[in-house]
């Protein structure tokens, strides 16, 4: 049905990032941090607030310059933004005076190539089931809803990766693990390169084929974790709960600090 | 003893009148108000200088049946009821208005003639004059359209461009800040000497006003676009021109109208004085004509002309809006 995407290489070595430098306000977003993303490969930027996870992903997406240190997709230096590297915030930021289909479609309009491609339009809709809402406003339909729209809006461009900066954040908890298993699904199916940004421990395990641990002040990578855990991924598993307890030591919320909350 | 039995009738005839429904008497008094202002008119003998008030008194009888049709249909018919009983508060109060101007007026001269016209005499204007007041105010609307458009379609870009480079507001900012305050008006003397005649003169005038209010809107509604509109955009593939075009301008469209409301209101002002000052046509120069006379009912009707005429631009202003702008939620209604 969906053709697929070739995936991408992320190649991100020793970046470095300071805001403002020079001044009173500077301060260093990350430090000398480097990650290799193989091609369609899922890996999860996992941090407290603070950590960089955000700003790393931004300098993914060529919003945001690297003070020192290279990003590469395939090679190739990352300069700006390109439709190869398609973009989902937390806010699903769908432009309001566009309908879903239209906010869906806006990949193609902005590439001059969206005449004669309304089947291929109806496809992305139908692949993230909003079939039926293609004619309606943004501020018709539910939170997770929209963010269903915006991930059709960045996947119809076929992208290399697609970077997601906390794409659940805003949603409930029920709607977003709904969510979790639906993006696998997509993801799956795209066979595209996905960078994720989450602070959620359970959402990165249940995602990623890999998650890179950050800590803040200044950003770094502290660990890179593989998880060689079968999809799909029961949350009540020994051997996710086992996962998680890892990770939660490495963050120093260990038993010993956990026990005291007992009973 | 009697006071307590007062109060005791009156506590029980109260709930008896509102299980009448009040609402449902209120037609029938609308036409007492109706039948009374007829009766004003017919029988207490005239103070002030009357004119013709046959063409008021005409429409009184068609406005009358009007509204008893009105009435009698709303039996049969639900939405009609249901307006009828929106719009007669308001009816009501408009005639008990009528009732009180004609009687201060032209059947005592509490308010004194000439300035104070009864409502017939100003009617009467309305039907005899009506040929000079439509011109009036098809000028008017012309030269409305004529420097609005002007203003618009230089005010629209001039503020999209200062909100998108940085460069344009540098140089922009003090012509703006300087020149944009001066009320339009002020200009007349100068403008009235720099064009060749003075019809393009007030089209300037319009336009100059429209210009300023549409530039300040136009640029802090692209200022203030969102800025994670232009990087979706960005990493969506878009262009400085889509950027501009398709992001920037729709995201910043509320605040136009906003703008386009507040251009409007200013270029009223500076059409009628625009009118008033230099060109000989259009309802500023009405009015003026009138007032040179002394002929305060024709300044009245004139009045009444200009509230209709601009009411309905703003209308249609706010129709177009709301066309427009279907996908904003919570639109003001006007």
């Amino acid at each position: 049905m969906v053709e697929i995407a070739e995936a991408g290489r992320v190649s991100i070595r020793g970046v470095t990032k300071i805001f403002n430098p020079g001044t009173e306000s500077e301060l260093t977003a990350l430090d000398r941090v480097s990650l290799e993303v193989e091609p369609g490969s899922f890996i999860s930027l996992l941090g407290p607030s603070g950590c960089g996870k955000s700003t790393l992903l931004r300098l993914v997406a060529g919003l945001e310059q690297a003070t020192s240190g290279s990003l590469t997709l395939d090679g190739e230096e990352i300069r700006g933004p390109n439709y190869l590297r398609g973009l989902v915030f937390q806010d699903p930021t769908l432009f309001p005076w566009k309908t879903i289909s239209q906010n869906i479609a806006t990949g193609l309009d902005a590439r001059g190539i969206l005449a004669g491609k309304k089947d291929k339009v109806d496809e992305y809709i139908n692949l993230v089931g909003l079939k039926g809402f293609e004619n309606v406003y943004p501020h018709q339909v539910s939170g997770g809803m929209a963010q269903r729209a915006a991930l059709a809006r960045a996947l119809i461009n076929h992208p290399k990766v697609l970077l997601m900066d906390e794409p659940l954040g805003a949603l409930d908890a029920f709607t977003r693990m709904r969510m979790q298993t639906e993006i696998l699904q997509i993801w799956e199916s795209r066979g595209t390169t996905a960078l994720f940004v989450t602070h959620d421990i359970d959402e990165a395990i249940f995602l990623s084929d890999r998650i890179a641990v950050m800590t803040p002040r200044p950003g770094k990578i502290k660990e890179l974790i593989e998880v060689p855990l079968g999809r799909p991924r029961a949350r009540n598993h020994p051997d996710f709960i086992r996962m998680r307890n890892k990770i939660l030591q490495i963050f120093d919320f260990s038993e010993e600090h956990l026990l005291s909350y007992y009973i | 003893m009697s006071l307590s039995k007062g109060i005791v009738a009156r506590n029980l005839a109260l709930p008896r009148l509102r299980s009448l429904k009040l609402a449902s008497l209120q037609p029938a008094i609308s036409l007492l108000l109706i039948a009374l202002l007829i009766l004003v008119h017919k029988i207490l003998p005239n103070v002030q200088p009357s004119g013709n008030t046959t063409n008021f008194v005409d429409l009184v009888y068609v406005l009358a049946g009007l509204y008893a049709a009105w009435w009698i249909a709303s039996s049969f018919v639900g939405s009609l009821k249901a307006r009828l009983e929106y719009a007669t508060p308001i009816i009501i109060a408009v005639l008990v208005f009528l009732n009180a101007w004609e009687l201060l007026t032209l059947k005592s001269n509490i308010f004194p003639a000439p300035y104070f016209p009864s409502i017939s005499k100003i009617i009467g204007v309305l039907f005899s004059d009506w040929q000079l007041l439509g011109l009036s105010a098809l000028y008017s609307l012309r030269l409305l359209i004529l420097g609005f458009t002007c203003g618009a379609a230089v005010g629209i870009p001039t503020g999209i461009a200062m909100g998108w480079s940085q460069r344009f507001s540098y140089w922009m900012t003090p012509i703006l800040r300087t020149v944009g305050p001066i009320p339009a008006t002020a200009w007349i003397p100068i403008v009235l000497v720099a064009f060749p005649s003075s019809f393009w003169a007030s089209v300037f005038l319009v336009a100059l006003g429209t210009w300023f209010a549409m530039t300040i809107m136009s640029w802090s509604g692209v200022a203030n676009v969102d800025n994670a509109y232009f990087e979706v955009g960005k990493t969506l593939g878009a262009g400085n021109w889509y950027l501009l075009s398709r992001i920037a301008l729709p995201a910043a469209l509320p605040i136009i109208f906003i703008g386009s409301f507040k251009a409007l209101s200013v270029s009223f002002v500076a059409l009628v004085v625009a009118e008033m000052l230099g060109v000989r046509a259009g309802l500023g120069w009405y009015i003026q004509w009138a007032y040179g006379w002394a002929q305060y009912q024709n300044v009245y009707a004139a009045l009444i002309v200009m509230g209709l005429l601009f009411s309905g631009v703003i209308s249609f202003v706010f129709y177009i809006r709301d066309r427009v702008l279907v996908w904003q939620k919570g639109l003001i209604k006007w």
